[in-house]
């Protein structure tokens, strides 16, 4: 017996609101990611991650408050991405309460700021988050601006380049695979797991349970990040423990 | 009397989760985040919450003349101990190229070995971070209600080694069996964060609320 794998269920939130229709039918505001958070908390989440996807930047304030309020009631790891250009947006999460910002399109623009952030704040509070595509057999290229703007950048490369910058984690999305429910790109996830030191968060295309086993087993991730299946209550968290569990993945029940 | 608990604002890590549980576990208590010398003198418990490298943190602790409020409080009240605030108080720490700490007790603070084997065919990866197994290695009041074996969250790359060792109380594996917390009268250190460990978490930060050390206060 050893470390767990995480199971982390990831929120969009916008304007302080969960977005992305969450449905549970016995929730009283679905919309509301205090309440959201607090169930997935009970369901044995082992950690949450919110993405602010927030179009204004007047509104950013929000999410900060969203933070403090579920930070105030839910005792797990909170991971907030989403805007996060600056050390002082760092400071301000976890001033919050977040435990761990995730850093994406603004480390590609600007990788010294992973540098700074994580000599500043400690390796532990930054997750550097990829977006990848595949461009050719055995390579992936990332992508920023939700998958439509290549960058040149090779995913592997790049997320050495990060760990070495001091990234304590890497969120890793295959863009190919998210929305589309057929399962990780576990090739990408096995690639970048071999290639950093760091644990490796697999993310986009869960569509059941199995590909979450896969993700672990064949990806090798560390932890495994979904959004609809959980909301839409098609399983709860802890129906995917168990599931994992019976599969031979060591989880916290 | 209203119980008053400080937990240590050295400007090192994330001490609002820190005071957040504490104040859903004692709700009548006054739990005040401070480096102020007379708040802390006058609280009934010390919380000793740290993040990031250590040599910030013991330059961090010199800045807001924390040192000798601490080495003070080790001696006369429950305090507890939260991930750094359990590595500065041994001697020596690998960290950065070789720190002095507070040497509280004697012993060392070593990085996790590279290349341990993990599963899925890949090496274990350092930080260690996520949930892992506490195994109870003496009888202790903060233990009440929590089964041996119990699993906290842990985000760390370095690790305590106490000479003493009668100290241990837990250890963990990963990779190698590591100290996980220590206890000692009225102290007791965790590496792990209680207070990002859900139920279990709340349970042990609830029991040092309670905690009525026999050799103290």
């Amino acid at each position: 017996m050893g470390l767990a794998k995480r199971i982390i269920p990831c929120l969009d939130v916008d304007n302080g609101r969960v977005v992305k229709g969450v449905q549970f039918v016995d929730i009283r505001d679905a919309g509301d990611p205090v309440e959201v958070a607090r169930r997935y908390n009970e369901e044995g989440a082992d950690e949450i991650t919110f993405l602010d996807i927030t179009a204004s930047s007047d509104n950013r304030e929000t999410i900060v408050h969203v933070v403090e309020q579920v930070a105030s009631e839910v005792f797990i790891p909170l991971t907030v991405g989403g805007g996060i250009r600056k050390v002082e947006d760092v400071k301000r999460m976890l001033m919050a309460g977040a435990d761990k910002v995730a850093i994406n399109t603004a480390a590609v623009f600007n990788p010294e700021f992973v540098k700074e952030a994580a000599d500043s704040i400690g390796s532990q509070a930054i997750v550097v988050a990829i977006d990848a595509k595949s461009v050719d057999e055995g390579k992936w290229e990332i992508f920023t601006h939700g998958g439509r703007k290549p960058t040149g950048i090779d995913a592997i490369e790049w997320a050495r380049k990060m760990t070495d910058y001091g990234a304590g984690e890497i969120l890793l999305t295959s863009m190919d695979r998210d929305g589309t429910k057929i399962g990780f790109d576990n090739r990408l996830t096995r690639a970048v797991a071999e290639a950093v030191t760091i644990p490796v968060i697999a993310s986009g295309g869960v569509g059941n349970l199995q590909h979450l086993v896969d993700g672990v087993k064949e990806g090798g991730a560390d932890a495994v990040l979904a959004a609809s299946i959980f909301h839409f209550a098609e399983y709860s968290v802890g129906e995917a423990k168990r599931f994992m569990a019976e599969q031979g993945v060591e989880v916290r029940l | 009397m209203v119980q008053k608990i400080a937990v240590l604002d050295y400007g090192m890590g994330n001490l609002r989760s820190v005071s957040k549980a504490i104040e859903h576990v004692a709700p009548d208590a006054q739990v005040c985040v401070t480096d102020d010398h007379e708040w802390i003198k006058g609280a009934d418990r010390i919380v000793f919450p740290g993040q990031g490298a250590a040599r910030d943190c013991m330059v961090a602790i010199g800045e807001h003349h924390l040192n000798r409020e601490v080495r003070e409080a080790v001696q006369r009240k429950p305090f507890l101990g939260i991930c750094m605030g359990l590595q500065v108080l041994m001697g020596f720490s690998e960290e950065n190229d070789g720190t002095e700490l507070l040497e509280i007790f004697p012993g060392k603070v070593q990085h996790f070995a590279a290349d341990m084997p993990g599963d899925n065919s890949l090496s274990l990866k350092i930080p260690h971070m996520g949930w892992n197994q506490v195994n109870q290695r003496q009888q202790h009041p903060l233990w009440e209600g929590i089964e041996d074996g119990a699993r906290f969250y842990f985000v760390h790359s370095y690790h305590v080694v106490p000479e003493d060792k009668p100290l241990v109380a837990a250890t963990t594996e990963y990779g190698v069996e590591f100290v996980s917390a220590i206890a000692r009268g009225n102290l007791f250190a965790t590496q792990f964060h209680p207070e990002k460990s859900a139920d279990v978490g709340l349970r042990l930060l609830k029991n040092f609320v309670n905690w009525k050390p026999e050799q103290c206060c």
